[in-house]
Protein backbone atom coordinates (compact mmCIF):
# COMPACT_ATOMS: atom_id res chain seq x y z
CA UNK A 1 0.00 0.00 0.00
CA UNK A 2 1.25 3.26 -0.67
CA UNK A 3 1.85 6.56 1.56
CA UNK A 4 -0.03 9.75 2.06
CA UNK A 5 3.27 12.18 2.33
CA UNK A 6 6.46 10.13 1.75
CA UNK A 7 8.54 12.87 2.03
CA UNK A 8 7.64 13.17 6.10
CA UNK A 9 6.75 9.77 6.70
CA UNK A 10 10.16 8.33 5.36
CA UNK A 11 12.59 11.00 6.42
CA UNK A 12 15.68 10.17 6.91
CA UNK A 13 16.06 9.86 11.12
CA UNK A 14 18.45 12.91 10.79
CA UNK A 15 16.09 15.13 8.06
CA UNK A 16 13.32 14.41 11.02
CA UNK A 17 15.29 15.69 13.95
CA UNK A 18 16.10 18.71 12.05
CA UNK A 19 12.42 19.45 11.49
CA UNK A 20 11.26 18.76 14.83
CA UNK A 21 14.02 20.88 16.38
CA UNK A 22 12.87 23.95 14.05
CA UNK A 23 9.54 23.03 14.98
CA UNK A 24 10.17 22.63 18.98
CA UNK A 25 12.20 26.07 19.28
CA UNK A 26 9.16 28.18 17.43
CA UNK A 27 6.49 26.46 19.64
CA UNK A 28 8.29 27.01 22.93
CA UNK A 29 8.45 30.88 22.31
CA UNK A 30 4.91 30.44 21.04
CA UNK A 31 4.15 29.07 24.17
CA UNK A 32 5.93 30.87 26.34
CA UNK A 33 4.64 34.16 25.21
CA UNK A 34 1.24 33.67 25.09
CA UNK A 35 -0.09 31.29 27.61
CA UNK A 36 0.34 32.93 31.27
CA UNK A 37 0.20 29.36 32.45
CA UNK A 38 3.31 27.92 30.35
CA UNK A 39 4.68 31.57 30.94
CA UNK A 40 4.42 30.63 34.69
CA UNK A 41 5.78 27.44 34.61
CA UNK A 42 8.85 27.88 32.52
CA UNK A 43 9.62 30.82 35.12
CA UNK A 44 9.32 29.04 38.11
CA UNK A 45 11.69 26.00 36.11
CA UNK A 46 13.79 29.17 35.75
CA UNK A 47 13.51 28.52 31.83
CA UNK A 48 13.50 30.91 28.49
CA UNK A 49 13.05 29.90 25.18
CA UNK A 50 16.70 30.11 24.40
CA UNK A 51 17.49 27.43 26.47
CA UNK A 52 15.79 25.23 24.32
CA UNK A 53 17.83 24.52 21.00
CA UNK A 54 17.31 20.74 20.37
CA UNK A 55 15.16 17.60 21.35
CA UNK A 56 17.86 16.59 23.72
CA UNK A 57 16.41 19.75 25.32
CA UNK A 58 12.69 18.03 25.88
CA UNK A 59 13.27 16.86 29.46
CA UNK A 60 13.62 20.31 30.62
CA UNK A 61 10.52 21.43 29.74
CA UNK A 62 7.38 21.15 32.06
CA UNK A 63 4.95 18.56 31.82
CA UNK A 64 1.13 19.41 30.83
CA UNK A 65 -2.02 17.39 32.71
CA UNK A 66 -5.26 16.88 31.94
CA UNK A 67 -6.05 18.75 34.91
CA UNK A 68 -4.07 21.89 33.79
CA UNK A 69 -6.65 21.84 31.05
CA UNK A 70 -9.24 21.60 33.79
CA UNK A 71 -7.74 24.57 35.83
CA UNK A 72 -7.89 26.49 32.33
CA UNK A 73 -10.98 26.02 31.33
CA UNK A 74 -12.35 26.21 28.91
CA UNK A 75 -9.73 28.26 26.82
CA UNK A 76 -7.19 29.30 29.05
CA UNK A 77 -4.58 27.23 27.61
CA UNK A 78 -5.20 28.45 23.91
CA UNK A 79 -2.20 29.98 22.60
CA UNK A 80 -4.23 32.33 19.86
CA UNK A 81 -6.86 34.59 19.97
CA UNK A 82 -10.55 33.46 19.44
CA UNK A 83 -10.85 35.07 16.69
CA UNK A 84 -8.47 32.29 15.10
CA UNK A 85 -10.04 29.21 16.39
CA UNK A 86 -12.44 27.96 13.71
CA UNK A 87 -13.09 25.08 15.24
CA UNK A 88 -14.18 23.26 19.39
CA UNK A 89 -13.74 19.87 20.32
CA UNK A 90 -14.64 18.17 23.62
CA UNK A 91 -14.16 15.58 25.97
CA UNK A 92 -15.43 15.02 29.22
CA UNK A 93 -13.63 15.58 31.81
CA UNK A 94 -12.36 13.71 35.23
CA UNK A 95 -15.39 15.18 37.55
CA UNK A 96 -17.73 16.47 34.64
CA UNK A 97 -16.03 19.45 33.71
CA UNK A 98 -15.63 18.99 29.77
CA UNK A 99 -12.30 18.75 28.27
CA UNK A 100 -12.01 21.61 25.26
CA UNK A 101 -9.68 21.90 22.72
CA UNK A 102 -9.15 24.11 19.76
CA UNK A 103 -8.18 23.93 16.62
CA UNK A 104 -6.81 27.18 14.16
CA UNK A 105 -7.44 26.96 10.39
CA UNK A 106 -3.67 25.22 10.10
CA UNK A 107 -4.46 23.09 13.20
CA UNK A 108 -7.67 21.33 10.55
CA UNK A 109 -5.12 21.23 7.70
CA UNK A 110 -2.90 19.18 9.79
CA UNK A 111 -5.59 17.02 11.46
CA UNK A 112 -6.64 16.42 7.76
CA UNK A 113 -3.31 15.47 6.74
CA UNK A 114 -2.27 13.02 9.57
CA UNK A 115 -5.81 10.97 9.67
CA UNK A 116 -4.66 11.43 5.51
CA UNK A 117 -2.20 9.48 6.22
CA UNK A 118 -3.99 7.15 8.88
CA UNK A 119 -6.38 6.29 6.12
CA UNK A 120 -4.04 5.42 3.42
CA UNK A 121 -2.10 3.21 5.80
CA UNK A 122 -5.07 1.12 5.59
CA UNK A 123 -5.58 1.75 1.42
CA UNK A 124 -7.32 4.44 1.23
CA UNK A 125 -7.17 6.67 -1.99
CA UNK A 126 -9.49 8.46 -4.25
CA UNK A 127 -11.31 5.57 -4.72
CA UNK A 128 -12.26 4.70 -2.05
CA UNK A 129 -15.68 5.00 -0.13
CA UNK A 130 -14.78 5.75 3.53
CA UNK A 131 -17.50 4.70 5.90
CA UNK A 132 -17.41 6.68 9.04
CA UNK A 133 -19.80 5.51 11.84
CA UNK A 134 -17.56 7.25 14.29
CA UNK A 135 -20.01 10.07 16.40
CA UNK A 136 -20.06 12.86 15.18
CA UNK A 137 -19.64 16.35 16.94
CA UNK A 138 -17.73 17.49 20.35
CA UNK A 139 -16.03 14.33 19.93
CA UNK A 140 -13.17 14.39 17.36
CA UNK A 141 -13.65 10.71 16.23
CA UNK A 142 -16.28 11.98 13.81
CA UNK A 143 -15.02 14.74 11.98
CA UNK A 144 -11.72 14.13 12.52
CA UNK A 145 -11.58 10.65 10.49
CA UNK A 146 -13.77 12.97 8.25
CA UNK A 147 -11.45 15.85 7.23
CA UNK A 148 -8.57 13.32 6.79
CA UNK A 149 -10.87 11.37 3.85
CA UNK A 150 -12.23 14.24 1.73
CA UNK A 151 -8.54 15.01 1.76
CA UNK A 152 -7.89 12.01 0.37
CA UNK A 153 -10.15 12.50 -2.07
CA UNK A 154 -12.03 9.59 -1.15
CA UNK A 155 -15.92 9.27 -1.07
CA UNK A 156 -17.08 10.35 2.47
CA UNK A 157 -20.01 8.60 4.09
CA UNK A 158 -20.66 10.48 7.06
CA UNK A 159 -23.06 8.00 8.64
CA UNK A 160 -22.33 8.61 12.23
CA UNK A 161 -22.82 6.07 14.94
CA UNK A 162 -26.11 4.24 15.80
CA UNK A 163 -28.62 2.88 13.64
CA UNK A 164 -26.90 -0.76 13.19
CA UNK A 165 -29.13 -2.17 10.36
CA UNK A 166 -29.21 1.20 8.70
CA UNK A 167 -25.32 1.02 8.78
CA UNK A 168 -25.42 -2.42 7.20
CA UNK A 169 -27.81 -1.36 4.38
CA UNK A 170 -25.41 1.39 3.18
CA UNK A 171 -22.45 -0.15 3.42
CA UNK A 172 -24.02 -3.10 1.00
CA UNK A 173 -25.99 -0.29 -0.85
CA UNK A 174 -23.64 2.38 -1.05
CA UNK A 175 -20.58 -0.14 -1.22
CA UNK A 176 -18.45 1.28 1.72
CA UNK A 177 -15.05 0.04 1.23
CA UNK A 178 -13.28 1.46 4.16
CA UNK A 179 -15.12 1.08 7.65
CA UNK A 180 -13.56 3.54 10.63
CA UNK A 181 -15.35 3.21 13.96
CA UNK A 182 -14.69 1.15 17.67
CA UNK A 183 -13.56 -1.67 17.46
CA UNK A 184 -16.11 -3.03 19.37
CA UNK A 185 -18.76 -1.77 17.02
CA UNK A 186 -17.47 -3.68 14.34
CA UNK A 187 -17.62 -6.34 16.27
CA UNK A 188 -21.60 -5.59 16.18
CA UNK A 189 -21.61 -4.65 13.12
CA UNK A 190 -20.40 -8.07 11.64
CA UNK A 191 -22.56 -10.06 14.18
CA UNK A 192 -25.62 -8.54 13.20
CA UNK A 193 -24.84 -8.67 9.49
CA UNK A 194 -25.52 -12.36 9.72
CA UNK A 195 -28.88 -11.64 11.71
CA UNK A 196 -30.22 -9.33 8.78
CA UNK A 197 -28.73 -11.66 5.77
CA UNK A 198 -26.08 -9.70 5.06
CA UNK A 199 -22.98 -11.89 3.42
CA UNK A 200 -19.64 -10.46 3.19
CA UNK A 201 -19.78 -11.34 0.09
CA UNK A 202 -22.40 -8.74 -0.84
CA UNK A 203 -19.79 -5.85 0.74
CA UNK A 204 -17.10 -4.42 -0.95
CA UNK A 205 -15.19 -3.61 2.27
CA UNK A 206 -11.44 -3.75 2.31
CA UNK A 207 -10.02 -2.74 5.06
CA UNK A 208 -10.96 -0.74 8.40
CA UNK A 209 -9.61 1.30 10.78
CA UNK A 210 -10.49 1.24 14.61
CA UNK A 211 -9.79 3.07 17.61
CA UNK A 212 -11.18 4.66 21.00
CA UNK A 213 -10.45 1.63 22.81
CA UNK A 214 -8.11 -0.80 23.56
CA UNK A 215 -8.73 -4.31 21.81
CA UNK A 216 -6.95 -7.75 21.74
CA UNK A 217 -5.37 -9.02 18.79
CA UNK A 218 -8.20 -12.11 18.92
CA UNK A 219 -11.10 -9.68 18.17
CA UNK A 220 -8.71 -8.68 15.46
CA UNK A 221 -8.66 -12.29 13.92
CA UNK A 222 -12.62 -12.09 14.14
CA UNK A 223 -13.19 -8.61 12.55
CA UNK A 224 -11.05 -9.77 9.77
CA UNK A 225 -12.66 -12.99 9.30
CA UNK A 226 -16.52 -11.93 9.54
CA UNK A 227 -16.18 -9.00 7.64
CA UNK A 228 -13.08 -10.04 4.97
CA UNK A 229 -11.22 -7.36 5.95
CA UNK A 230 -7.58 -6.10 7.48
CA UNK A 231 -8.39 -4.56 10.76
CA UNK A 232 -6.03 -1.81 11.79
CA UNK A 233 -5.54 0.28 15.01
CA UNK A 234 -5.34 3.84 14.85
CA UNK A 235 -4.69 6.11 18.06
CA UNK A 236 -5.62 9.27 18.93
CA UNK A 237 -6.56 11.75 21.59
CA UNK A 238 -8.52 14.95 21.67
CA UNK A 239 -5.35 16.90 23.69
CA UNK A 240 -3.09 15.94 21.13
CA UNK A 241 -5.25 16.56 18.15
CA UNK A 242 -7.85 13.36 17.73
CA UNK A 243 -8.11 10.41 15.65
CA UNK A 244 -4.45 10.41 13.13
CA UNK A 245 -2.19 10.68 16.09
CA UNK A 246 -1.05 6.95 15.07
CA UNK A 247 -1.96 4.00 13.13
CA UNK A 248 -0.92 0.76 12.34
CA UNK A 249 0.29 -0.38 8.77
CA UNK A 250 -0.65 -3.58 7.05
CA UNK A 251 2.50 -4.62 8.99
CA UNK A 252 0.76 -4.82 11.75
CA UNK A 253 3.51 -4.27 14.17
CA UNK A 254 2.99 -1.10 16.19
CA UNK A 255 1.63 2.18 15.24
CA UNK A 256 3.29 4.99 13.51
CA UNK A 257 3.49 7.90 15.31
CA UNK A 258 3.16 11.08 12.99
CA UNK A 259 6.35 12.58 14.86
CA UNK A 260 7.34 15.05 12.70
CA UNK A 261 3.98 17.04 14.62
CA UNK A 262 4.03 15.10 17.72
CA UNK A 263 7.31 14.28 19.35
CA UNK A 264 6.66 11.53 21.77
CA UNK A 265 8.09 10.52 24.52
CA UNK A 266 8.04 7.51 26.82
CA UNK A 267 8.35 8.33 30.92
CA UNK A 268 8.51 6.50 34.16
CA UNK A 269 5.51 7.71 35.51
CA UNK A 270 6.75 7.59 39.17
CA UNK A 271 10.44 9.40 38.70
CA UNK A 272 9.10 11.23 35.35
CA UNK A 273 12.41 10.79 33.17
CA UNK A 274 12.35 9.83 30.03
CA UNK A 275 13.26 6.13 29.99
CA UNK A 276 15.20 4.65 26.60
CA UNK A 277 14.10 3.21 23.48
CA UNK A 278 12.03 0.59 23.74
CA UNK A 279 11.19 0.79 27.72
CA UNK A 280 7.33 0.41 28.86
CA UNK A 281 6.05 3.58 30.44
CA UNK A 282 3.77 5.84 30.30
CA UNK A 283 3.44 8.25 26.65
CA UNK A 284 4.04 11.70 26.78
CA UNK A 285 3.49 13.99 23.72
CA UNK A 286 4.97 17.57 22.92
CA UNK A 287 2.49 19.33 19.68
CA UNK A 288 5.09 21.07 17.65
CA UNK A 289 2.96 21.97 15.11
CA UNK A 290 -0.17 22.75 16.58
CA UNK A 291 -1.36 26.53 17.02
CA UNK A 292 -4.77 26.66 18.78
CA UNK A 293 -3.34 24.61 21.78
CA UNK A 294 0.38 23.66 21.46
CA UNK A 295 0.83 20.98 24.33
CA UNK A 296 4.45 20.90 26.00
CA UNK A 297 4.96 16.98 26.97
CA UNK A 298 1.56 16.20 27.51
CA UNK A 299 1.16 13.34 29.74
CA UNK A 300 -1.14 11.11 27.69
CA UNK A 301 -1.50 8.29 31.45
CA UNK A 302 -1.56 5.80 28.31
CA UNK A 303 1.40 2.78 29.01
CA UNK A 304 3.15 1.69 25.63
CA UNK A 305 6.08 1.64 24.13
CA UNK A 306 8.81 3.07 21.65
CA UNK A 307 10.20 1.36 18.70
CA UNK A 308 12.37 3.47 16.63
CA UNK A 309 13.36 0.65 14.18
CA UNK A 310 12.54 0.47 10.81
CA UNK A 311 9.49 -0.68 9.63
CA UNK A 312 9.11 -3.18 6.46
CA UNK A 313 6.67 -0.95 5.24
CA UNK A 314 9.73 1.55 4.26
CA UNK A 315 8.25 4.20 6.55
CA UNK A 316 10.67 5.45 9.13
CA UNK A 317 8.79 7.30 11.73
CA UNK A 318 8.92 5.94 14.96
CA UNK A 319 5.96 3.34 16.34
CA UNK A 320 4.23 2.88 19.58
CA UNK A 321 3.21 -0.44 20.99
CA UNK A 322 -0.87 -1.17 21.21
CA UNK A 323 -1.92 0.84 24.56
CA UNK A 324 -0.92 -1.37 27.35
CA UNK A 325 -2.78 -0.12 30.28
CA UNK A 326 -3.42 3.47 32.13
CA UNK A 327 -1.49 5.04 34.71
CA UNK A 328 -4.29 6.39 36.41
CA UNK A 329 -8.03 5.06 36.70
CA UNK A 330 -9.78 5.78 33.68
CA UNK A 331 -11.98 3.18 31.87
CA UNK A 332 -13.03 3.34 28.20
CA UNK A 333 -16.93 2.37 27.69
CA UNK A 334 -18.03 2.24 24.37
CA UNK A 335 -15.21 4.79 23.32
CA UNK A 336 -15.99 7.22 25.77
CA UNK A 337 -13.86 8.14 28.33
CA UNK A 338 -15.09 7.71 32.13
CA UNK A 339 -13.20 8.28 35.26
CA UNK A 340 -15.04 6.43 38.29
CA UNK A 341 -14.82 10.42 39.88
CA UNK A 342 -17.42 11.06 37.51
CA UNK A 343 -19.82 8.36 39.02
CA UNK A 344 -19.00 10.21 42.22
CA UNK A 345 -19.82 13.44 41.52
CA UNK A 346 -23.09 12.39 40.24
CA UNK A 347 -24.10 10.77 43.36
CA UNK A 348 -22.92 13.38 45.03
CA UNK A 349 -26.05 15.70 44.44
CA UNK A 350 -28.07 12.76 46.34
CA UNK A 351 -27.69 13.21 49.92
CA UNK A 352 -25.15 14.81 52.55
CA UNK A 353 -22.69 11.55 52.36
CA UNK A 354 -22.17 9.98 49.18
CA UNK A 355 -23.43 6.53 49.16
CA UNK A 356 -20.35 3.72 47.98
CA UNK A 357 -20.69 2.49 44.82
CA UNK A 358 -19.39 0.11 42.11
CA UNK A 359 -18.72 0.44 38.39
CA UNK A 360 -19.43 -3.18 36.61
CA UNK A 361 -18.56 -3.05 32.97
CA UNK A 362 -19.13 -6.23 30.59
CA UNK A 363 -18.90 -7.37 27.54
CA UNK A 364 -22.38 -8.69 25.85
CA UNK A 365 -23.23 -9.39 22.38
CA UNK A 366 -20.15 -6.84 21.42
CA UNK A 367 -21.65 -3.77 23.38
CA UNK A 368 -19.96 -2.77 26.46
CA UNK A 369 -22.80 -2.34 29.50
CA UNK A 370 -22.20 -0.64 32.49
CA UNK A 371 -24.30 -1.31 35.41
CA UNK A 372 -23.71 0.89 38.55
CA UNK A 373 -24.27 -0.64 42.20
CA UNK A 374 -25.00 1.98 44.49
CA UNK A 375 -25.12 0.93 48.59
CA UNK A 376 -28.66 2.41 49.82
CA UNK A 377 -28.54 4.94 52.37
CA UNK A 378 -31.29 5.92 54.95
CA UNK A 379 -31.07 9.17 53.18
CA UNK A 380 -32.20 7.55 50.57
CA UNK A 381 -34.23 4.67 51.42
CA UNK A 382 -38.08 5.00 51.28
CA UNK A 383 -40.50 2.30 52.44
CA UNK A 384 -42.15 2.89 49.00
CA UNK A 385 -41.10 0.88 45.87
CA UNK A 386 -41.75 3.25 43.29
CA UNK A 387 -39.76 6.08 45.25
CA UNK A 388 -36.56 3.55 45.09
CA UNK A 389 -37.41 2.99 41.37
CA UNK A 390 -37.55 6.45 41.22
CA UNK A 391 -33.91 7.31 42.57
CA UNK A 392 -33.08 4.42 40.38
CA UNK A 393 -33.79 6.04 37.53
CA UNK A 394 -32.66 10.00 38.65
CA UNK A 395 -29.40 8.33 39.24
CA UNK A 396 -29.48 6.83 35.40
CA UNK A 397 -30.30 10.07 33.62
CA UNK A 398 -27.86 12.00 35.58
CA UNK A 399 -24.85 9.30 34.41
CA UNK A 400 -26.48 9.97 30.92
CA UNK A 401 -25.94 13.69 31.29
CA UNK A 402 -22.43 13.55 32.27
CA UNK A 403 -20.96 10.53 30.34
CA UNK A 404 -23.23 10.18 27.93
CA UNK A 405 -23.86 6.09 28.69
CA UNK A 406 -26.60 4.27 29.39
CA UNK A 407 -26.22 2.72 32.58
CA UNK A 408 -28.24 0.15 34.78
CA UNK A 409 -28.25 1.64 38.19
CA UNK A 410 -28.95 -0.81 40.93
CA UNK A 411 -29.31 0.39 45.03
CA UNK A 412 -27.80 -2.83 46.62
CA UNK A 413 -27.50 -3.27 50.55
CA UNK A 414 -25.19 -1.37 52.83
CA UNK A 415 -21.68 -3.25 52.78
CA UNK A 416 -22.64 -5.63 50.25
CA UNK A 417 -19.86 -3.83 48.29
CA UNK A 418 -16.08 -5.38 48.65
CA UNK A 419 -13.85 -3.03 50.27
CA UNK A 420 -10.35 -3.90 50.76
CA UNK A 421 -8.35 -2.53 53.23
CA UNK A 422 -10.89 0.20 53.98
CA UNK A 423 -10.90 1.61 50.46
CA UNK A 424 -13.51 0.55 47.97
CA UNK A 425 -12.97 -0.72 44.89
CA UNK A 426 -14.72 1.54 42.21
CA UNK A 427 -14.37 -0.74 38.91
CA UNK A 428 -14.78 -4.13 38.02
CA UNK A 429 -13.96 -4.57 34.08
CA UNK A 430 -15.61 -8.15 33.48
CA UNK A 431 -13.97 -7.43 29.29
CA UNK A 432 -12.35 -9.81 28.10
CA UNK A 433 -9.99 -7.60 25.72
CA UNK B 1 -52.07 6.72 67.91
CA UNK B 2 -50.76 5.15 64.32
CA UNK B 3 -48.73 2.13 64.78
CA UNK B 4 -45.15 1.90 63.57
CA UNK B 5 -44.03 -0.10 60.81
CA UNK B 6 -40.32 -0.81 60.07
CA UNK B 7 -39.06 -1.19 56.34
CA UNK B 8 -35.84 -2.69 55.39
CA UNK B 9 -33.96 -2.47 52.31
CA UNK B 10 -32.69 -5.93 51.11
CA UNK B 11 -31.63 -7.19 47.69
CA UNK B 12 -33.65 -9.92 46.00
CA UNK B 13 -30.75 -12.41 46.56
CA UNK B 14 -30.83 -15.81 48.14
CA UNK B 15 -31.31 -16.10 52.08
CA UNK B 16 -31.32 -12.60 52.79
CA UNK B 17 -34.82 -12.95 54.25
CA UNK B 18 -33.72 -15.98 56.11
CA UNK B 19 -30.73 -13.75 57.79
CA UNK B 20 -33.18 -10.67 58.67
CA UNK B 21 -35.74 -12.52 60.20
CA UNK B 22 -33.16 -14.86 62.31
CA UNK B 23 -31.13 -12.04 63.26
CA UNK B 24 -34.54 -10.53 64.55
CA UNK B 25 -35.26 -14.27 66.81
CA UNK B 26 -32.13 -14.48 68.00
CA UNK B 27 -32.74 -10.93 69.97
CA UNK B 28 -36.18 -11.90 70.95
CA UNK B 29 -37.78 -9.90 68.43
CA UNK B 30 -41.29 -11.52 67.37
CA UNK B 31 -43.07 -10.58 64.00
CA UNK B 32 -46.18 -10.36 64.31
CA UNK B 33 -47.12 -9.15 60.56
CA UNK B 34 -45.40 -8.69 57.49
CA UNK B 35 -45.44 -8.11 53.59
CA UNK B 36 -42.48 -7.55 51.13
CA UNK B 37 -43.03 -5.18 48.11
CA UNK B 38 -41.03 -6.73 45.44
CA UNK B 39 -38.93 -6.14 41.91
CA UNK B 40 -36.24 -8.02 40.33
CA UNK B 41 -33.67 -6.69 41.56
CA UNK B 42 -34.23 -5.73 45.44
CA UNK B 43 -37.32 -6.04 48.08
CA UNK B 44 -39.05 -3.93 50.87
CA UNK B 45 -39.83 -6.19 54.15
CA UNK B 46 -42.34 -4.22 56.12
CA UNK B 47 -42.48 -5.70 59.43
CA UNK B 48 -45.15 -5.00 62.75
CA UNK B 49 -42.49 -6.20 65.52
CA UNK B 50 -43.17 -6.20 69.60
CA UNK B 51 -40.71 -3.76 69.83
CA UNK B 52 -40.06 -1.77 67.23
CA UNK B 53 -37.12 0.21 68.72
CA UNK B 54 -34.79 -2.42 69.41
CA UNK B 55 -35.41 -3.93 66.31
CA UNK B 56 -34.41 -0.83 64.35
CA UNK B 57 -31.38 -0.61 66.87
CA UNK B 58 -30.42 -4.10 66.22
CA UNK B 59 -31.48 -4.31 62.61
CA UNK B 60 -29.19 -0.72 61.95
CA UNK B 61 -26.01 -2.57 64.13
CA UNK B 62 -25.57 -5.06 60.97
CA UNK B 63 -25.84 -1.96 58.51
CA UNK B 64 -29.40 -3.16 57.60
CA UNK B 65 -31.21 0.10 55.97
CA UNK B 66 -34.49 0.56 57.99
CA UNK B 67 -37.11 2.90 57.96
CA UNK B 68 -39.84 3.57 60.41
CA UNK B 69 -43.57 4.37 58.67
CA UNK B 70 -46.32 5.20 60.53
CA UNK B 71 -49.98 2.62 59.66
CA UNK B 72 -53.37 1.97 61.00
CA UNK B 73 -54.41 -1.67 61.46
CA UNK B 74 -58.18 -2.28 61.42
CA UNK B 75 -60.32 -5.34 62.17
CA UNK B 76 -63.12 -5.71 59.75
CA UNK B 77 -65.67 -8.38 59.24
CA UNK B 78 -64.80 -11.90 57.67
CA UNK B 79 -67.28 -11.67 55.46
CA UNK B 80 -67.63 -10.37 51.88
CA UNK B 81 -68.09 -6.38 51.66
CA UNK B 82 -66.09 -6.07 54.97
CA UNK B 83 -63.16 -4.22 53.72
CA UNK B 84 -65.09 -2.20 51.02
CA UNK B 85 -66.78 -0.68 53.46
CA UNK B 86 -63.86 0.78 55.05
CA UNK B 87 -61.97 1.34 51.78
CA UNK B 88 -64.68 3.57 50.51
CA UNK B 89 -65.28 6.27 53.71
CA UNK B 90 -61.53 6.67 53.16
CA UNK B 91 -61.98 7.29 49.45
CA UNK B 92 -64.85 9.92 50.23
CA UNK B 93 -62.33 11.52 52.44
CA UNK B 94 -59.61 11.89 49.50
CA UNK B 95 -57.17 9.67 51.59
CA UNK B 96 -55.09 7.33 49.70
CA UNK B 97 -54.26 3.81 50.43
CA UNK B 98 -50.52 3.58 49.20
CA UNK B 99 -50.41 0.05 50.06
CA UNK B 100 -51.94 -2.60 52.57
CA UNK B 101 -51.63 -6.35 53.94
CA UNK B 102 -53.62 -8.32 56.17
CA UNK B 103 -52.49 -10.56 59.30
CA UNK B 104 -53.87 -13.33 60.96
CA UNK B 105 -54.32 -12.11 65.03
CA UNK B 106 -55.76 -13.25 68.12
CA UNK B 107 -58.31 -15.72 68.18
CA UNK B 108 -61.26 -13.43 66.81
CA UNK B 109 -63.58 -13.79 63.88
CA UNK B 110 -62.17 -10.40 62.71
CA UNK B 111 -59.83 -9.95 59.36
CA UNK B 112 -57.16 -7.89 60.41
CA UNK B 113 -55.35 -5.05 57.90
CA UNK B 114 -52.54 -2.72 57.80
CA UNK B 115 -52.85 0.07 55.71
CA UNK B 116 -50.56 2.34 54.76
CA UNK B 117 -52.12 6.01 53.71
CA UNK B 118 -51.63 9.25 51.92
CA UNK B 119 -52.74 10.79 55.53
CA UNK B 120 -52.56 8.81 58.67
CA UNK B 121 -53.92 11.15 61.31
CA UNK B 122 -56.59 12.41 59.36
CA UNK B 123 -57.61 8.40 58.88
CA UNK B 124 -57.49 7.73 62.18
CA UNK B 125 -59.61 10.41 63.30
CA UNK B 126 -62.28 9.70 60.56
CA UNK B 127 -61.95 6.44 61.01
CA UNK B 128 -62.66 6.31 64.82
CA UNK B 129 -65.66 8.62 63.95
CA UNK B 130 -67.36 5.62 61.89
CA UNK B 131 -67.18 2.98 63.97
CA UNK B 132 -64.32 1.24 62.38
CA UNK B 133 -62.57 -1.20 64.75
CA UNK B 134 -58.78 0.68 64.93
CA UNK B 135 -56.34 -1.45 66.85
CA UNK B 136 -54.09 0.21 69.16
CA UNK B 137 -50.18 -0.09 68.75
CA UNK B 138 -49.31 -2.53 71.52
CA UNK B 139 -52.20 -4.89 70.35
CA UNK B 140 -50.91 -4.88 66.87
CA UNK B 141 -47.00 -4.93 68.11
CA UNK B 142 -47.95 -7.67 70.44
CA UNK B 143 -50.50 -9.68 67.98
CA UNK B 144 -53.27 -9.75 71.00
CA UNK B 145 -56.71 -7.90 69.21
CA UNK B 146 -59.15 -8.40 71.97
CA UNK B 147 -62.48 -8.32 70.66
CA UNK B 148 -64.01 -7.29 73.93
CA UNK B 149 -62.42 -3.91 74.39
CA UNK B 150 -63.36 -3.06 70.99
CA UNK B 151 -67.03 -2.68 71.47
Amino acid sequence: MGYWNREFECMTEENLIKVQEEKLRDMVKRVYFAVPFYNNKMKELGIVPEDITGIDDLSKLPFTYKQDLRDNYPFGMFAVPMTDIVRIHATSGTTGKQTVVGYTKKDLDTWAEVMARTLTCAGADKNSFIHIAYGYGLFTGGLGVHYGAEKIGATVIPVSGGNTSRQLQIMRDFGSTILACTPSYAMYLSEEMENSGIKKSDLKLKAGVFGAEPWSESMRSEIEERLGIIALDIYGLSEIIGPGVASECECKCGLHIASDHFIPEIIDPDTQKALPPGSIGELVFTTVSKEGLPLLRYRTRDISSLDYRRCDCGRTSVRMSKVLGRTDDMIIIRGVNVFPSQIESVLLGFGDTTPNYIMIIERKDNLDILEVDVEMTQELFSDQVREIEDIENRIRREIMNVLGINATVKLVEPRSIARSEGKAKRVIDKRNI
Amino acid sequence: MPIEQISIFIENRKGRLADVTRLLASSGINISALSIADTADFGILRLIVNDPDKAIKILKAHDYTVSRTNVIAIAVEDKPGGLADVLEILESYNIDVEYMYAFVGGNSQKALVIMRLSDTDKALSILRGKAVILLTPQEAYENKYEPNKHT
